[in-house]
């Protein structure tokens, strides 16, 4: 028990207890959160600079007219590559890292739940990166789009195995993304401090759990859709082959009734960052704590309600579409009251202009614009004139970047002291600001006009007699602008990692429940599991936490708590590390990748997996297993 | 950001005077409505984006009455609501504006000539149908209609999705295997109005354009009158020789020039390929080099086509394109 101790003793149990010794195995064996996260941030981040890399691909290419840069099939590869690595192995990814390192910490507890499958869900989402990034490097990538429309993806007309290997990449992250937003769900259900009761839940934290709770819906749907492309073509099941009964468009159905949710997957974590950026530098508690908890919920809910408008162009009955026009525009209205709340909070508190507030008021700046084009292409005939044009890659850039990547990055900046004890720079912080916001409003504003000029999207050239060249290299000379900012940005952070000012435990003063440990949090998190009163009981609580005691040190031990009032209700064991789910991942992978070739795969494939499994769960007669 | 509304007013201008291809040059019934909503649209939602951005600046530089006290809440609290209500009505607006546009188009006339339009990897077929099969004929990559008259196109597709798109007339339709979606074109004016594929639809998706060549009905007569005839005989003994060398090589296996023996049905239909304004849809103006240089390199010009490398000397290149440009 932890009652009698003194904290410098208490300090050395829990180290014990939590910490991750050095070395190669232990470092595969971890489930620390913090780790985890941090590799997954790594990671997301190093398929960012990729994929970005293969935008400055297509803009060489888009320069000028008739370029012989890029062939039309590498063209159509790196267009797939960008879209797919950008949306499945950056914008989901980077999401859940900042999940799985802020959640246990702004909740108060020790460990994300479930632990070991975060350890697996890691190795996974690596594996799906590399085998799609390796498939590149032997041009052998998918060509077929990042949404794999059939039949140019199916059997007949999908050369190689490249959308085999599409396909499969998407197992990968389904799979890492579903055990994430499980985690997530019960980690704030049931590990919550003692008093943080629903109405006291930080706002990043409900974005996180109504994110989770998408993840859960939307992912069963893509992973049918990529599991029967797939069966099409490695074993001739018909599921989309019109002449044997099939129907193509049932590809699109399934596939948007997951890709339009995955789009709130991606905004409604940055919606978090930007209402706990836009507090803490407003000095004050956010406004309409309670509106933006039920604008977030219900963009969850609208979000399954309009994937068709992604298919307007395709025939729809007139009734349907009439649905679709207006259910769409209505999600304009939680994404109303989540700017309008952020306004009257800058509005009532005294701004203080650090570089995570410029980037949130970059956000808004072009969220805003990005939302509106979002109303403009939900209304049928509107869409008919822009869909498949570079008017909807202006606007879906002004959602996912405008809307998420802004804020991601203020968030970087805000909790990157937090995350390595040293503060990024705020002279660099205001260039890389600077140059990305300008850099993107002037990259991609033009592209509405593009659109309405007529230039379809995913061309690799255009002729010269169409008037396009003039606006594409001016496009082409901002992505370098942009680029610069990226620079400077990636410079900031390597340079704060090695020798940034040290922070302190709270150095932007914030009033959440990560800022009330040191940083970068010791293993084990919180020395003792804090007890809340407030939203923000830092500020309320400037000097000392009241704190619980009674968890043994001789275990992992963490508080379990009740959903709606977070009352202590036991004392929950949580899992050591382990090397199995490592294991597991490598057997998983050796089955996934193997069914690209034969249907065999799965067979055989299956048998290691069962092992690993049964290592993985094997009781080893430690308390942490058996309680 | 303030620029924003420049570009946008000086791309206005710019679509104005030129754009074969573009939205703001809406020359057909459809995309004249379409326009009227499309700058309607953007109208409001611009005025939309400078109140809330002017909302955000005057928070940030707002300097005195920052107490925070219970006052200004309740007049925040006033201001939020105030604009989700505004925020409410201008989405009914806009989406009540967006249903009549889209009574409007459903309130064509009937149309007076049907056309069979399918999409292929990369290029365009049209089939003018006729109860009197005699009277129908087939010709690719360029649509001829009588201009004010409305036009039925059935679309289909004999592989892939792809999508009917020519904006300065009306939105877009994909056309999707296994299914038949139809769209009526109406224009207004006559002209030459480019159009090109909309959903990607493979290796040379970039190069699926096609022409609609909106003209009088008399000229529109005239034309469709030639286009029922048989293929032109050669006159020269240059022609002659490229015919023979047409039925002689592969060419005659996959296309059909009617009233010869080349009944091929896996390329476009060369009839009349002479009188077309271009060839290989849309990539070059059709000129008797160009077509020497097609069938000399079509794997160069347009990589991945579905039309292979024929191995021919210099001579008979000439001859066959002499006989190709005698086509008309």
């Amino acid at each position: 028990m932890d009652d009698g101790l003194d904290d410098a003793e208490l300090e050395r149990h829990l180290l014990q207890r939590w910490e991750t010794p050095h070395g190669v195995w232990n470092a595969l064996a971890t489930v620390d959160h913090k780790i985890i996260a941090r590799r997954y941030l790594v990671t997301a981040f190093v398929f960012l600079i990729l994929g970005g890399l293969l935008a400055v691909a297509m803009r060489i290419q888009l320069a000028q007219p008739e370029a012989r840069i890029l062939d039309p099939d590498r063209y159509n590869q790196i267009f797939t590559m960008h879209g797919s690595t950008m949306m499945f192995l950056f914008a989901v990814p980077v999401m859940e890292a900042m999940a799985i390192y802020l959640v246990p910490l702004m909740v108060g507890t020790r460990n994300i739940a479930f632990p070991r499958l975060n350890a697996y869900s890691y190795w996974i989402i690596l594996v799906g990166g590399l085998l799609l990034w390796i498939s590149f490097a032997l041009d052998a990538a998918p060509d077929v789009g990042w949404f794999a429309y059939v039949p140019l993806s199916g059997p007949e007309y999908g050369s190689g195995k490249r959308a085999d290997i599409w396909a499969q990449m998407i197992t990968f992250t389904e799979l890492s993304a579903l055990a994430v937003a499980v985690e997530i769900v019960v980690t704030v259900f049931k590990q919550r401090a003692p008093g943080m009761s629903l109405d006291r839940i930080p706002l990043l934290v409900w974005s996180m759990l109504v994110m989770a709770f998408i993840v859960i819906m939307a992912m069963p749907a893509i992973m049918f859709a990529s599991s029967t492309l797939i069966l099409d073509r490695l074993v001739e099941t018909q599921f989309y082959n019109p002449a044997a009964g099939g129907d193509v468009l049932l590809w699109q159905h399934v596939f948007w009734f997951f890709g339009h949710p995955e789009v709130y997957i991606i905004f409604l974590p940055a919606a978090g960052m930007a209402s706990t950026i836009v507090a803490t530098f407003s000095r004050r508690t956010i406004f309409g704590y309670l509106p933006l908890v039920m604008a977030f919920i219900a963009t969850g809910v609208l979000a399954f309600g309009l994937w068709v408008h992604h298919m307007f162009v395709v025939g729809l009955p007139r009734l349907g579409e009439g649905f679709f026009t207006a259910s769409s525009m209505a999600i304009a209205v939680p994404a109303g009251i989540q700017i309008f709340c952020w306004l009257a909070t800058l509005w009532l508190g005294r701004p203080v202009f650090a570089t995570p507030l410029l980037f949130v008021i970059g956000f808004i700046v072009t969220f805003v614009i990005g939302g509106l084009t979002g109303v403009m292409v939900a209304s049928v005939p509107f869409d008919t004139q822009v869909h498949d044009t570079y008017f909807v890659v202006a606007h879906f850039h002004y959602v996912l970047v405008g809307g998420a990547v802004f804020p991601l990055l203020g968030a970087i900046y805000y909790w990157f002291p937090k995350m390595t004890g040293r503060m990024m720079s705020e002279r660099l912080g205001r260039w890389a600001f600077g140059l990305i916001f300008l850099g993107f409003n002037l990259t991609f504003f033009p592209m509405h006009i593009l659109g309405l000029l007529g230039m379809p999207r995913r061309v690799y050239t255009y002729q010269p007699e169409l008037p396009w060249a003039g606006l594409n290299l001016f496009i082409s000379l901002s992505a370098l602008l942009l680029v610069s900012g990226f620079v400077v940005f990636f410079i900031d952070v390597l340079r704060a990692w090695r020798s940034g000012e040290p922070a302190g435990p709270n150095p932007w003063k914030a009033g959440t429940l990560e800022w009330a440990t040191s940083s970068p949090p010791p293993a084990y998190n919180f020395r003792r599991i804090p007890v809340v009163d407030a939203c923000n009981p830092l500020w309320v609580h400037p000097d000392e936490l009241a704190v619980t005691t009674g968890l043994r040190v001789d275990r992992r031990e963490l508080i379990a708590s009740s959903v709606v009032e977070a009352l202590p209700q036991a004392r929950e064991s949580s899992p050591r590390d382990s090397i199995w789910p490592f294991w597991a991942a490598i057997a998983t992978s050796i089955m996934l990748i193997g069914s690209i070739f034969t249907p065999w795969a799965v067979v055989w494939g299956s048998i290691p997996i069962a092992v690993t499994l049964i290592g993985w769960f094997w009781p080893k007669g430690t308390a942490e297993d058996t309680s | 950001m303030k620029s924003t509304s420049a570009f946008l007013l000086l791309a206005l201008l710019v679509s104005g005077c030129s754009g074969a291809q573009s939205v703001l040059n809406a020359e057909g019934h459809a995309a004249i409505e379409l326009r009227t909503l499309i700058l309607g649209t953007i109208l409001v939602c611009a005025a939309v984006w400078l109140v809330v951005t002017m909302a955000l600046v005057s928070a940030l530089v707002r300097r005195s009455d920052r107490d925070g006290g219970a006052v200004s809440e309740r007049k925040a609290a006033a201001a939020v609501s105030g604009a989700v209500g505004a925020t409410v009505l201008v989405i009914t607006g806009l989406t009540i504006a967006s249903f009549y546009t889209t009574r409007a188009l459903s309130e064509a006339p009937t149309p007076e000539l049907t056309i069979d339009v399918t999409a292929q990897q990369w290029w365009w077929q049209f089939n003018y149908v006729d109860q009197n099969s005699a009277r129908a004929f087939v010709v690719a990559n360029e649509l001829h209609i009588p201009v004010g008259k409305a036009v039925r196109l059935r679309l289909k597709s004999s592989d892939v999705i792809h999508s009917f798109w020519v904006p300065s007339l009306a939105g877009k339709q994909d056309l999707i295997p296994g299914r038949e979606n139809s769209l009526t074109l109406q224009a207004e004016r006559p002209g030459i109005y480019r159009g090109q594929c909309a959903e990607f639809c493979g290796l040379q998706h970039s190069h699926m354009a096609l022409f609609v060549i909106a003209e009088a009905q008399a000229d529109y007569e005239r034309w469709a009158e030639r286009q029922r005839g048989a293929g032109a005989e050669p006159t020269e003994p240059e022609m002659v020789a490229g015919k023979a060398l047409f039925m002689a090589r592969q060419c005659a296996a996959c296309h059909t020039i009617r009233g010869t023996r080349a009944a091929g049905a896996t390329g476009p239909d060369l009839t009349h390929i002479g009188s077309r304004r271009t060839i290989a849809a849309g990539l070059l103006e059709n000129t008797r080099g160009s077509l020497a240089a097609w069938i000399a390199d079509p794997q160069t010009l347009k990589p991945g086509n579905n039309m292979p490398l024929v191995p021919l000397t210099s001579d008979e290149l000439r001859q066959l394109a002499a006989y190709m440009e005698n086509l008309q």
